[in-house]
């Protein structure tokens, strides 16, 4: 399928980088983006797909690192078990706010709300709870051993980022082309209209979400492992809700690729108006807010969106690139 | 007359201090077109609501192929074989016009190319083969109107419930419409239809309703239900069957 | 056990602490039943009105009860152009992005403060910020009493407006029935900037009122907005008088959650009624049927 082929390209592009770039300064920033598209990946199952606009995702990337920096520091599970624990913790999280909130058939604003109010929950708890290391956090003792999912060289962990993005990319590949994204997408169209052709809204939801939290939560997992430390601030702070939906809309809203896209455009923004202006707090963050509206504004469906509609009115006009129904037979 | 394929008995539905269904009654057949008529805010599409599950009734019964289907959500219905289209057409707006009928196809399809395959014929049933990849919002109102027919076929429904889907059309387009309908009905699905187009419902339906302030207050053949002096007071107020009696007399 | 005398205080700072809640809330609850969209700015505003009576004190040394007076008009302004030019054209109409276009702005405003006057926390020490006034069985600060009074005097200063002008009338047209108050030739987008800029004042008049013994940073805003939210909910989205009967009773909760639990249990307290509203009563106590 072109879809997958083209996943394959990206991604063996991206893994010829650290072949050709030795500088850490560059691959901590590209560890970083990829870490922030993975949790955008995640967003963009529910927001983007789904239509159903989390302002909270920072309580399944919070979720996803305590998890795992609980286990292996006061249990001392294995990295790579906690790793998985997380991801699952994440993903039940997901499932118990999207039950919670789709049972109660909470839409728009209302959503929004509630995920925010449940991200702040967890986050003020997790600012108490003596597990959680309260207001100091928790540190992950240095073993740099791949058993222990820490590595000496930058480039494995970038490696390791990359194949979650990987996953990532063809969940949402094959999400497009089956039943259930289907589903999904008309969900985010028209819930009436779709049920009234016999989807069962509810669960097509709510099975999205728990797959986006699971995502989200992985990148909060890989954190733990790459910076070692987590606290209420980081793990369930607003940060990471607002730019893990940033970073899809920006790059395209309900697209394979959009996640990736805006991570790699916002990110690198970000670090060039801090080169340009020197380190100055909240610079880089008020970029972003600039990029959303003028995003909304000009380019509601993000830059792989706007061009996907671009090759669509082509193919209209023109008779090329093959129409949709042309591709799937092939 | 054929065995009742839906049967909706003693159906009521308050609103607040506002009763919309007053122990609503109607039957319709397998494989026949039934109309469902009524002056303006009678109640058809809360009707259509309740039967369709998009509503619970306060009181009263929906059975369907000898289940209670009563109080059953959309999607179960949609499963039995109930479908329906909405009387404010509700595309998907953003997709195509093939990607749209596919939602409705994947219902007994779960594999993409052959539910693409199905939704491609029903296109072609309901004539639009020829804008399969035209995004839903350019289309016309009559077009609409087919598309929101075809995804409701898609599903393979043994009951379609069509609410006003000939409202807005211009005669024409009614003309090239009708014969789709009753080539449904020759198909074996039943149809229930909310109509105000006395022409159509005249030379389509077998058997007619009429309900007014929630109330079923006659039923017959198109003929016997026009002549109904009820009926004639219900769209035209009171008196107005004993005045159109005084005119004809003259 | 705990004397009655302190508890007693305690519902009673609650209450003034929850007029200024209120107060906010009435800006937001104002919004969303014109607008009916949450303004998800409403804590930035808040923050930047708190610098603005900062910088009001510092540079003009305008005391912040003389000062709301140049500031409500201000921040009006700024809330009507908001509107006007940025959240209304951005949006295109859809729900959906303006609840991201105002949290653009949340996150632009908020980040330009930090990036203009750093993290640190400030505030203004004025003659009466500690006073109290003794009532025989307790003390009250002076400050907290004026807010609460002027609360009430700005609610009422908006009944009037919405039950006497005619932009007023507009207002609750278009809140209740926007196609109908277009058809009738009622500017729906003037309307709309203008009740976002009434919504953005009462913010401002809120800062004014809350600076003598709050602190000023670029985050106090929003710890004060989700109580705002809360409120909002509870009380009913769009409903004023649930803004003010919901502002008084979160701050009472509170007050007394903060005493018996720690603060940081009563903020989640807080929530979790959010929460819970939210899941079982989304129309709150006063609001209209979704």
């Amino acid at each position: 399928m072109r879809g997958v082929l083209a996943i394959a390209v990206v991604i063996a592009v991206l893994a010829v980088v650290p072949l050709l770039v030795h500088s850490n300064v560059v691959l901590n920033f590209l560890v970083v983006t990829l870490m922030i598209a993975l949790a955008g990946q995640g967003w963009n199952i529910i927001g983007g797909y789904g239509g159903q606009y989390s302002f909270g995702h920072a309580a399944f990337f919070g979720t996803g690192a305590y998890v795992t920096a609980i286990l292996q520091v006061h249990y001392g599970v294995n990295a790579w078990i906690g790793f998985l624990a997380g991801i699952v913790a994440g993903g039940a999280v997901g499932g118990i706010i999207g039950g919670l909130a789709f049972r109660a058939g909470l839409r728009s604003s209302y959503f929004a709300l509630v995920t925010l109010a449940f991200a702040e929950v967890l986050r003020i708890l997790a600012s108490v709870a003596p597990i959680t290391g309260a207001g100091v956090g928790l540190l992950v003792k240095l073993d740099l051993r791949a058993q222990s999912f820490q590595f000496q060289s930058r480039a494995v962990f970038y490696y390791v980022v990359l194949a979650l993005v990987a996953i990532g990319l063809l969940i949402a590949q094959w999400l497009e082309h089956s039943r259930f994204g289907t589903w999904l997408i008309a969900v985010r169209e028209n819930e009436d209209a779709a049920m009234a052709l016999g989807v069962d809204a509810t669960a097509v939801k709510l099975s999205a979400m728990v797959i986006s939290a699971a995502i989200t939560a992985a990148a909060g997992c890989f954190y733990v492992q790459y910076f070692l430390f987590i606290d209420s601030s980081i793990a369930y702070g607003t940060w990471i809700s607002i730019e893990a939906l940033l970073t899809p809309i920006i790059g395209g809203v309900g697209t394979v690729f959009g996640a990736l896209v805006g991570a790699l455009v916002v990110k690198s923004l970000g670090e060039g108006a801090k080169l340009v202006t020197g380190d100055v707090p909240g610079l880089d963050l008020m970029i972003y807010g600039v990029m959303l509206i003028l995003v909304i504004a000009f380019a509601p469906r993000g830059l792989v969106g706007t061009l996907t509609d671009l090759r669509a009115g082509l193919t209209r006009r023109f008779g090329f690139p093959r129409k949709t129904a042309e591709v799937v037979r092939g | 007359m054929a065995e009742a394929l839906l049967s909706v008995e003693s159906v009521s539905r308050r609103f607040g201090g506002l009763l919309a269904l007053k122990a609503a009654s109607l039957t319709a057949p397998a494989a026949r077109i039934t109309a469902l008529i009524g002056p303006n805010g009678a109640g058809k599409t809360t009707l259509f609501a309740v039967i369709s599950g998009f509503l619970k009734p306060t009181a009263g019964y929906v059975h369907y192929a000898g289940h209670n289907i009563t109080g059953e959500p959309p999607h179960r219905l949609a499963r039995r074989g109930i479908a329906r289209t909405f009387q404010i057409v509700q595309p998907f707006a953003g997709l195509s016009v093939h990607d749209n009928i596919l939602v409705g196809a994947h219902l007994r399809h779960r594999a993409r190319t052959e539910a693409l395959l199905v939704a491609e014929k029903v296109a072609e049933e309901v004539g639009l083969a020829d804008m399969l990849d035209r995004p839903a919002h350019t289309l016309t109102v009559a077009g609409r109107k087919r598309l929101e027919l075809a995804r409701a076929l898609a599903t393979e429904p043994t009951l379609l419930l069509l609410d006003e889907v000939l409202a807005g059309l211009n005669p024409s387009e009614i003309r090239d419409i009708v014969p789709v309908i009753r080539g449904l009905s020759a198909r074996g699905i039943a149809i229930v239809m909310i109509e105000h187009v006395m022409q159509a419902v005249m030379s389509l339906a077998e058997h007619v309703f009429v309900l007014a302030e929630g109330c079923i207050i006659a039923e017959g053949n198109p003929a016997q239900v026009v002549d109904n002096p009820a009926v004639v007071e219900a769209y035209l107020g009171r008196g107005a069957a004993a005045k159109a009696r005084a005119v004809h007399a003259h | 056990m705990l004397s009655p005398v302190i508890l007693i205080t305690a519902v009673l700072n609650g209450l003034m602490t929850g007029a200024v809640y209120a107060l906010v809330a009435l800006g937001l609850t104002l919004i969303y039943g014109v607008l009916h969209i949450i303004n998800f700015a409403h804590g930035a505003l808040l923050s930047a009105a708190l610098f603005a009576a900062f910088l009001a004190y510092q540079k003009l040394g305008l005391d912040p009860y003389v000062a709301a007076f140049l500031l409500a008009p201000c921040f009006f302004a700024l809330g009507y152009a908001l509107q006007r030019f940025v959240i209304g054209p951005a949006s295109h109409g859809d729900d959906r992005n303006m609840l991201l276009v105002t949290l653009g702005l949340a996150v632009l405003i908020e980040n330009a403060l930090l990036y203009e006057f750093r993290a640190d926390t400030r505030t203004i020490d004025l003659a009466y910020s500690f006073k109290t006034i003794n009532f025989g069985f307790t003390f009250l600060s002076v400050s907290r009493l004026i807010s609460f009074v002027a609360v009430f005097v700005v609610a009422l200063a908006l009944w009037l407006i919405m039950a006497l002008t005619d932009t007023g009338k507009a207002i609750r047209a278009v809140a209740r029935e926007k196609l109908g108050a277009e058809l009738a030739g009622i500017d729906v987008a003037h309307i709309y900037a203008m009740t976002f800029g009434l919504g953005t004042a009462c913010v401002a008049i809120a800062a004014c009122l809350l600076i003598p013994t709050y602190y000023v940073n670029p985050s106090a805003g929003n710890a004060f907005v989700l109580v705002a939210f809360t409120i909002v909910v509870l009380g009913g989205m769009g409903s004023v008088p649930g803004a003010l009967i919901g502002g008084l009773v979160i701050g009472v909760v509170e007050s007394l959650g903060g005493f018996f639990f720690g603060e940081s249990l009563g903020q989640v307290g807080i929530f979790l009624i959010f929460i819970a509203v939210l899941l079982f009563r989304p129309r709150g106590l006063f609001g209209a049927s979704a």
